[in-house]
């Protein structure tokens, strides 16, 4: 572990930090600031004071306990769309790239045609035939996230599957169960990750505008990017309340980028040196 | 072996292309298909009359099987004919004419910003690799990367429209105003589109960009003497030329995206709101050739792009 840490750019090590703290403030910081993020406990876009460090949002509310808790909805939906789409991604991935043929023609060229698509523009049509419940937003993001990921995953599998070592174990007679667990899956581990990280920010940022733009979570619940809405016209006020919600979800974006730029730069440098 | 003629290669790429829109427009009529029970039920919710299910369903012809309905209403809309809106019962073509004009207007605006923005800094960072200009635009490229569309619009609403009162903060073009007036009214919501993508382009710029500077060739370049000058005018230039016309267009095919949620922010009357709108009171029609629009606009940029490169670097018309 430590010497995983030293081997880290300033960058990553800034970007842990970050993003460290950001999921210890919104998933510890609930439990000790003395509001709830359902409370009315002033007035409406009430500035920043004392007792409540950002102020108060669009129907009097703390806004800081909005945002703890905003952040919490946004890690939760984004990780569990990203561990979706991963689901999806991965074993289709590697399985098309060790079976190949047909059933890999036919998944790729899917696989393209859904990536001519712009992103946003196909959430929205989906959404708009699926309605807006939080399973449907989940598929719909895993789905639409699912394809990098596969792509990658191919890509990778399939220099794997090209080594010597895997052309001695389909001599050996492995059964494909071996294949994937013991000889393709460790090696394609470290790209993974990386991409999980990556993943994770376009799902938060997904996510967040969708809610933003009305379409993704609904009141009474609300991620960062429905708090970004409801107070947008705090602006016209001069108040920063629908700034700060972009800000919190801009703040664990940077922290993930700095964390897998740092990550990649290792893993080149690592290249080098073989 | 033997180099194919372009015109053939060109021919075939937009014989892809056109595939590839076929296969986007069947997205589009399947994506609002998949609901479970049918579109006439969707859009009344639950507690509506069996009468005015039927009646829906009537109007839009549902008692007919899918692949039918799909090949007319592609047939209707090559021809213009986008149908009617199912919440207003107005023409389709008619609510969308002005507010693509608009959509148009604004990416337009934002291309000129973003375009230059793009290439010049991902050029710069790439020439100074290494060095404090580099790495300054780098980190900020890659703070900009993680900036969600709506900050970076909020932030810019509140210093140009609040704070300095330079710019209006709803974004509203009409026919009266001047050509000066129009891009005052979009400063903001443009500023913020060439922001949000020139992050990305730029930084494919910088990585095509050093991709050439990293060949041998430059370096035997470097080698024999060949001012710095001579080297990324003559002998770097015209090989990252084909990546970088295919980062404009790809700034493009951004834009076109970039608007729904700038238009949102800065109330700009425009194709992205429609379609919010659109699927947020689940008018099937509106979604329907608003998405077509939108994936159309964007598949045709990405395949300029992909011409443009088969035309600029003659290595890919060499077969692999």
């Amino acid at each position: 572990m430590r010497r995983f840490l030293n081997e880290l750019d300033t960058g990553a090590r800034v970007g842990l930090i970050i993003v460290v703290g950001f999921l210890l403030a919104v998933f510890v910081g609930p439990y000790i600031i003395p509001y709830s993020e359902v409370e009315i406990v002033g007035k409406v876009f009430a500035r920043p004071s004392g007792a409540h460090w950002l102020g108060t949002d669009n129907v009097g509310r703390d806004l800081l306990a909005r945002i703890l808790a905003g952040g919490q909805m946004t890690v939760i939906i984004s990780f569990l769309a990203t561990c979706g789409a991963f689901a999806i991604g991965v074993p289709l991935g590697i399985i098309t790239a060790i079976i190949g043929g047909w059933s890999d023609l036919v998944i790729t060229r899917m696989v393209d045609a859904l990536m001519a698509f712009p992103g946003l523009i196909l959430a929205l049509i989906l959404l708009s035939a699926l309605g807006t419940s939080l399973p449907a937003l989940l598929l719909v993001m895993s789905v639409l996230s699912s394809t990098i990921v596969f792509r990658l995953t191919r890509a990778v599998a399939a220099d794997v599957a090209a080594m010597e070592y895997i052309e001695v174990a389909r001599l050996r007679g492995e059964t494909m169960r071996w294949f994937l667990f013991r000889e393709v899956l460790p090696n394609v581990v470290p790209t993974l990750l990386t991409e999980f990280g990556l993943r994770f920010v376009y799902a938060a940022i997904l996510i967040s505008s969708l809610s933003f733009l009305g379409i993704g979570v609904q009141p009474p619940y609300a991620d960062l990017g429905g708090m970004v809405k409801e107070n947008s016209l705090a602006i016209t006020f001069g108040r920063m309340a629908p700034i700060l919600p972009a800000l919190a979800l801009a703040i664990l974006a940077i922290g993930i980028n700095l964390i897998v730029d740092g990550l990649l730069k290792r893993n080149s440098e690592l290249d080098l040196h073989k | 072996m033997a180099e194919h003629s372009i015109t053939a290669l060109v021919l075939k790429r937009l014989a892809s292309g056109l595939v590839t829109l076929i296969i986007v427009s069947l997205l589009v009529f399947a994506g609002t298909e998949i609901l479970p029970g049918d579109v006439a039920q969707a859009v009344l919710g639950q507690q509506a009359t069996p009468e005015a299910v039927q009646a829906i369903r009537d109007q839009l012809g549902l008692e007919r099987p899918a692949i039918i309905r799909y090949l007319e209403w592609l047939y209707a809309f090559v021809q213009g004919d986008l149908g009617q809106s199912l919440v207003s019962g107005r023409e389709i073509s008619e609510l969308i004419g002005q507010r693509l004009k608009n959509t148009f207007f604004l990416a337009g605006v934002a291309a000129v910003i973003a375009i230059p923005l793009s290439v010049g800094l991902g050029l710069l960072a790439a020439l100074y690799e290494g060095r404090p200009t580099d790495k300054s635009v780098s980190i900020l490229t890659l703070i900009f990367v993680s900036l969600p569309d709506f900050l970076l619009g909020y932030i810019l609403l509140f210093l140009g429209a609040v704070t300095l009162g330079w710019f209006p903060a709803l974004s509203k073009l009409s026919d009266s105003m001047t050509f000066g007036q129009q891009l005052n009214a979009v400063a903001l919501p443009c500023l913020t589109l060439a922001l949000v993508t020139s992050s990305h382009t730029m930084r494919l710029t910088r990585a095509a960009v050093l991709s050439v500077m990293h060949q041998p060739y430059i370096e035997m370049a470097t080698l024999k003497g060949a001012s710095r000058r001579r080297i990324i005018l003559r002998h770097a230039l015209p090989n990252a030329l084909s990546p970088i016309l295919n980062i404009v267009m790809l700034t493009m095919a951004f834009l076109i995206v970039g608007v729904v949620v700038v238009e949102a922010v800065f109330s700009y009357s425009g194709m992205g709101r429609l379609m919010i709108d659109a699927v947020s009171k689940r008018d099937m029609p509106l979604v329907q050739a608003c998405g077509l629009i939108f994936a159309s606009v964007y598949v045709i940029l990405n395949l300029t792009a992909d011409i443009l490169s088969l035309l600029t670097n003659p290595r890919r018309r060499r077969p692999k």
